[in-house]
């Protein structure tokens, strides 16, 4: 098969995933996933981002062949994952979200195993260095922390060494330190040309990692692009000319900003003493909130002003009511 | 859609070793199911409650039949009689009870599915588990032997052949069950029910007890049930030395059902 530089690794199209028949619903099927189609190319992060149960899980979980669709077209490396046989499979890493390891395995011997699957793997030696896992060697997976366990679920991903790497919430319990490895990690394999597809409700591991975003909700592509395009997604039509800003800032807890800031400016202590308040700030705010600090003698502990996150887009897409 | 490709080729300059190829091939599949078969076969050795399921418990039973009164009158000595049925439930105990139990809980974590996105594969993972149960029974079967032949077992010397012929027949059948069980059914039911049919089937199912010791009710159901057949089966063959027809029958009845319905309903997820 010639391999063209151009070929995506992954291309859905309209796919269509109904579960059931569920007894919750009166026997009737529910329909997970209603028409996400998704391009994935070599070199690059794809990232499938939305909240929980937007199905992105069930979306990539078709892509590898572990549940069938119920329409649509999956062309995974050029072949349908639901046909495909052991020669797909050992040119696609997955590493599934519960890590899918076995929990009486020592992390060693259990690399080592899976590696025979291959002709050429990776060689474990190498892994369990990149990936700091001599630390946690003798013990067994099912006293592993988080961290430890989704590196070894990593490792266990890439033993094949493979052309396509399915990650779903691979930041799932990390520590930072573990996070910064595997972080690191992924944009080295991504620069070597393999394709990563992951999965993520995190907007800053999106911001991070992915070339490309596909925000996903309630079962269907809502908005794609880079982050930097994503980021300049046009304003909901309440938002008027000015751009959402966040002033994020650290004072007492508990202060009272009612009557200081404009409507429009709403202001959430999200951890005791740690503000931020959003919305379509002018210089004028900025003002306002300076004076009233300076009448009451309040020095904030920090200070910074951003433009619009990843997560602003992604609310005004999917829309900020709690479901 | 249009597709930016400006993040393409933003590899770090001078980076350090020359990567390996993206991309490979899978292992041979007969290495592939051979490894697997070890790596389970390993597992189950390395669980303390399976080996007490598999080797413990059908001694403990093996002693008591030959130190009480329950089997006489059917064969030439308690141990003659004891013996086959004794192999019979090793069978039920690692083909039906262990692997059922093993398969429940590596459901539950995801393994099979993370298994099945290695070349090894469902298909490869199923193959491997039953060469998993056949290494085991293996073992079970020399020192069932071994212990059997010190308390003075004398076998049909032609009666082996049929007998292990249909040790691997009702291992498949009870195979096949323990897959359907622990395929439909949470970790914890599958443990429940696996665990008291082992009872159950063990005490009133023909297999250790020969059905004309049961009470007359039980008698008619128990040779249409694998433990019955496998049970009759296998004091034919060590008794008489002769094949039981209708144990293979109905042992390849229940393989077949069994098969069929597990890979109908069996849920990886």
């Amino acid at each position: 098969m010639v391999r063209s530089p151009e070929s995506p690794v992954l291309s859905i199209s309209g796919l269509v995933k109904d579960v059931g028949p569920l007894p919750t619903l009166d026997g009737k099927m529910l329909r997970v996933v209603s028409g996400v189609s998704l391009v994935a190319e070599r070199g690059q992060v794809t990232a499938l981002l939305g909240a929980n149960g937007a199905g992105k899980t069930t979306t990539i979980e078709c892509a590898q062949g572990l549940q069938k669709r119920t329409h649509g077209s999956i062309s995974l490396l050029g072949e349908d994952p639901d046909t495909a046989g052991a020669g797909l499979r050992a040119r696609v890493g997955v590493m599934l979200q519960d890590g899918g390891l076995p929990p009486s395995a020592r992390p060693i011997p259990l690399l080592k195993h899976i590696a025979g699957m291959y002709q050429d793997p990776w060689p474990v030696g190498e892994l369990i260095d990149r990936l700091g896992i001599d630390a946690f060697s003798r013990t067994s997976v099912r006293r592993l922390s988080g961290g430890q366990k989704q590196r070894l679920a990593l490792a266990a991903a890439l033993v094949g060494n493979p052309e396509v790497l399915f990650l779903d919430e691979p930041s799932a319990g990390l520590d930072p330190q573990s996070r910064q490895l595997v972080f690191g990690l992924i944009s080295e394999l991504r620069n070597r040309g393999m394709g990563i597809v992951l999965t993520t409700h995190l907007m800053d591991d999106a911001q991070r990692l992915a070339d490309y975003v596909y925000i996903i909700d309630a079962g269907r592509n809502v908005a794609e692009g880079t982050v930097a395009q994503l980021l300049q997604h046009p304003l909901p039509p309440d938002a008027g000319e000015q751009h959402i800003r966040t002033l994020l800032f650290e004072a007492d807890p508990g202060l009272d900003f009612t009557g200081v800031l404009p409507d429009g400016v709403d202001v959430t202590e999200a951890r005791a003493g740690s503000y931020a308040a959003t919305g379509a700030l002018t210089p004028a705010d900025l003002a306002a909130i300076t004076a009233w600090w300076a009448a009451r003698g309040i020095m904030p502990r920090s200070l910074s002003l951003e433009a619009r996150s990843l997560e602003d887009v992604f609310l005004d897409i999917s829309g900020r009511e709690i479901r | 859609m249009t597709r930016d490709s400006a993040a393409l080729g933003s590899a770090p300059s001078g980076s350090a070793v020359p990567a390996p190829t993206l991309g490979g091939a899978p292992a041979p599949l007969l290495r592939r199911i051979m490894l697997q078969g070890r790596y389970e076969t390993v597992t189950m050795l390395r669980n303390g409650e399976q080996l007490i399921l598999a080797v413990v418990l059908p001694l403990l039973a093996m002693v008591g039949l030959t130190v009480t009164p329950l089997l006489d009158g059917y064969g030439a000595s308690r141990i003659n009689v004891a013996v086959p049925g004794i192999l019979a439930l090793c069978a039920m105990s690692t083909a039906f009870t262990g692997q059922g139990i093993s398969t429940g809980f590596d459901r539950r974590y995801g393994v099979l599915r993370f298994l099945s996105t290695t070349p090894l594969g469902r298909t490869g993972l199923i193959a491997g588990k039953v060469l998993a149960v056949l290494a085991v029974l293996s073992l079970q079967v020399l020192v069932v032997t071994a212990v059997a032949l010190t308390l003075g077992w004398q076998p049909d010397p032609q009666g082996w052949a049929p007998a292990l012929a249909l040790l691997v027949l009702g291992a498949a059948a009870f195979t096949a069950l323990g897959l359907l069980v622990a395929g439909t059914v949470r970790p914890e039911a599958t443990l429940a029910i696996t665990n008291l049919l082992w009872i159950l089937l063990g005490a009133l199912g023909g297999i250790v007890i020969p059905a004309e010791k049961l009470p007359a009710l039980l008698q008619s159901i128990v040779q249409f049930l694998p433990s019955g057949a496998l049970g009759e089966g296998m004091r034919d063959a060590f008794l008489s030395g002769s094949v039981n027809p209708v144990s293979v029958l109905v042992l390849l009845l229940w393989t077949a059902i069994a098969g069929g319905a597990a890979t109908r309903w069996f849920k990886w997820n």
